[in-house]
């Protein structure tokens, strides 16, 4: 299990850029964003724990398309199935390597990107915790997407479109949660129920994964 | 040990590939699958490998612990005994050839001696020289013995092998079957499906029919789609 | 003959079965559709706030209904189609599908025509508004899924996947919608007495409730007869390769 989460990642980092992309994309997605709104603080400071989360999920849809697909092409997967390690263990790896390259990035540059979206000061640590425990989920949700679509070629469009809807209950508790707290109110419970959907997911989607990889492969 | 296989069945994607298929190999021995395209090799061996649900049949393995083991009951059990080669090699471009070869050896084996395994195959199969390079600049030749090199890291019994001299030159195909043999000596088993001959003094043959062309009457329950009835 | 419930999963069984069902309830849907709209739209007193604007409810309130109702009926189907292998079920899920999409778009056509003059706005983010319109997502998902998949056995299988996964997202973004704040009424038709509309309104919608459920039917029966002939040329052309 420790080996295909290392393999995985070190692929993410010779091949994808691995995390360095991610955060160009958050820089230019809140540029982006920035050019859009005419870059007004007080526009960006009430649209920027929702945009931030947005961000978030978008960037972890992106290359969630390769996730098993890049396996499946080439034969790995097949190998896989055969390891010792059951395939919902596999699937846990492979989701846990996705976060490190898109999730903890996201983390990591929330300070920053929270302070060029003219975020509320008070709320740039729900926002660090938001992402910290909702990430997890994004990438876990992503795997049951990229599994369903891990033999559809071109998949991308199709994945964002089941992927996205099922992302809604996070989106809303995280970005609840960071609205909360800037607004001075309690967002413990926004957080618990980010907590509940992380959990959920890590019980629920390396099952559904594997499902979905098994009936693809056979 | 013994994998047996009894009056096996498959269908995929709607379409019977092969019915009540027989046979039994045992600990030393080599089984050829030979057949024409179509006629279901490729699709026994991912069966046996328990890619593929059978259709119907059953395949055991004994003499591994105390009980026999059934494939659609204790799949996992069965699936680590097993390591199968097929037409894709699983090479990994943006890795060495030696970083492919560590990986498969930790997840068809054992973590201890891994570098010493790894080392071998690589000498065995003549891609020492290549094995700090990149794979993305291996020949389709040096990729096929890379993938054969993954069964000499893999600490399994059962190999199951779908075409696997496909491109390999005279000399490669020696070291393979020399492989095999030694594999065998220690009391491994394979099922290889190939056209060429491998000079395997005790290997046995498994000839496999074309599924008939045509609606089977006989064999309409299979497919509920295909059932003769009321058709309005 | 001993006839349990799943044997009508056997495509002939099925196609027998609905062959005789579907005239009647062909015939049902179209009938109690008919009385329905007349009764509804002619003979219903125009409200104050909405003018006749108010009879878009006898469209609205059933299409709504069912656009989750159908939703529950392909979880269910999903589920036996998965766990027990038949593949009628699976038709059934995928048939239910586009009706229930056109349920929902209808749902939400009619409900932004209402919400016209209530609202002043054709659209707000509210929280019934907000759900039903993911429910068209996962839907329009679903049916993608489906047609992405050239083997239709895998197609049914991770498309029946995919149903179970969205009904506990569906569920759950039901209830994040709940943070937003609602302008809708309450249940239009309920046990407890105290929202329901007036009685002048309600035997009318009741019948359209009927007439849309038969609807349903007619057009579920039809689609997995076309999906089941479907299967059954694929299987044959397969057999002459």
């Amino acid at each position: 299990m420790t080996s295909i989460f290392w393999r995985d990642l070190a692929l993410a980092f010779r091949i994808g850029g691995g995390a360095g992309q991610a955060l160009v994309f958050f820089l230019l997605a809140v540029t982006l964003l920035a050019f859009g709104t005419g870059g007004e603080p007080d526009v960006l400071r009430s649209v920027a724990p929702g945009a931030l989360w947005v961000f978030a999920l978008l960037s972890c849809l992106l290359s969630l398309d390769r996730l098993f697909q890049a396996d499946v092409e080439d034969g790995s997967m097949d190998g896989l199935m055969l390891a010792s390690t059951p395939l919902e263990a596999v699937v846990l790896a492979k989701a846990a390597a996705h976060w490190v390259t898109t999730g903890l990035p996201m983390i990591l540059a929330a300070p920053i990107l929270a302070a060029l979206l003219n975020l509320e000061p008070a709320a740039y640590g729900m926002l660090i915790l938001s992402l910290a425990i909702g990430t997890p989920a994004l990438s876990l949700i992503g795997a049951i997407g990229a599994a369903l679509t891990a033999s559809v070629r071109r998949g991308g469009m199709l994945l964002s479109l089941l992927v996205l809807p099922l992302y809604i209950p996070t989106l809303v508790a995280g970005a609840m949660a960071v609205r909360a707290s800037a607004a001075g109110f309690e967002a413990w419970p926004y957080l618990g129920m980010l907590s509940a959907i992380t959990l959920g997911c890590a019980a629920l989607a390396p099952f559904a994964s594997a499902a979905a990889l098994r009936i693809t492969l056979s | 040990m013994k994998l047996e296989a009894h009056a096996i069945s498959c269908i995929r994607g709607g379409r019977r590939v092969f019915s009540r298929i027989s046979f039994a190999i045992e600990a030393g021995e080599v089984l050829i699958l030979r057949g024409p395209n179509g006629a279901g090799k490729s699709s026994l061996l991912r069966c046996l490998s328990g890619l593929v649900p059978l259709a119907g049949g059953s395949v055991t393995l004994s003499g591994l612990s105390e009980e026999v083991l059934d494939l659609s009951d204790d799949r996992e059990t069965m699936q680590s005994q097993l390591a199968a080669i097929g037409h894709l090699d699983a090479v990994k471009p943006g890795f060495t050839v030696a970083e492919n070869l560590r990986f498969w050896a930790r997840i068809w084996g054992e973590n201890d001696n891994a570098e010493a395994r790894v080392a071998a195959a690589l000498t065995r199969f003549g891609l020492d020289h290549i094995a700090q390079g990149l794979a993305a600049h291996c020949s389709a030749g040096q990729k096929r013995r890379l993938g054969l090199a993954r069964l000499s890291v893999a600490a399994r019994p059962i190999w199951l092998l779908d075409e696997p001299t496909v491109s390999l030159d005279a000399a490669s195909v020696a070291v393979f079957a020399d492989l095999v043999r030694a594999h065998c000596a220690k009391g491994g088993m394979a099922i290889a499906a190939t056209h060429i001959d491998l000079g395997l003094e005790a290997a046995r043959e498994l000839v496999l029919e074309a599924a008939p062309r045509g609606v089977q009457m006989d064999e309409a329950s299979d497919d509920p789609f295909l059932d003769e009835g009321a058709w309005i | 003959m001993s006839t349990s419930f799943w044997s009508f999963a056997n495509p002939n069984k099925f196609m027998r079965l609905s062959g005789a069902l579907l005239p009647f309830t062909a015939v049902i849907a179209a009938a109690l559709i008919v009385v329905g709209l007349f009764w509804s739209l002619f003979a219903t007193p125009s409200a104050e706030l909405h003018g006749q604007g108010v009879k878009m409810l006898f469209v609205h309130v059933p299409a709504a209904f069912f656009s989750i109702n159908v939703y529950g009926m392909m979880v269910v189907a999903s589920l036996i189609g998965l766990v027990r292998s038949h593949p009628v079920s699976h038709l059934a899920a995928k048939s239910a599908a586009p009706i229930g999409a056109a349920f929902t778009l209808l749902a939400i056509v009619t409900g932004a025509l209402w919400g016209m003059p209530g609202w002043g706005s054709y659209w707000e983010w509210d929280a019934r508004l907000t759900s039903i319109l993911i429910l068209l997502f996962f839907y329009l998902g679903y049916i993608a899924l489906w047609n992405a998949i050239e083997d239709p056995v895998k197609a049914a299988d991770l498309a029946a996947i995919l149903c179970l996964v969205g009904s506990i997202f569906a569920f759950l973004a039901r209830y994040a919608s709940l943070l937003f704040p609602t302008l809708h009424q309450g249940s239009s038709l309920s046990v407890d007495a105290d929202t329901n509309v007036d009685n002048s309104f309600y035997y009318p919608l009741l019948v359209m409730m009927v007439g849309y459920f038969f609807v349903f039917v007619t057009l579920l029966l039809v689609s997995v007869r076309t999906e089941i002939r479907a299967r059954r040329v694929r299987a044959l052309r397969l057999a002459e390769r």
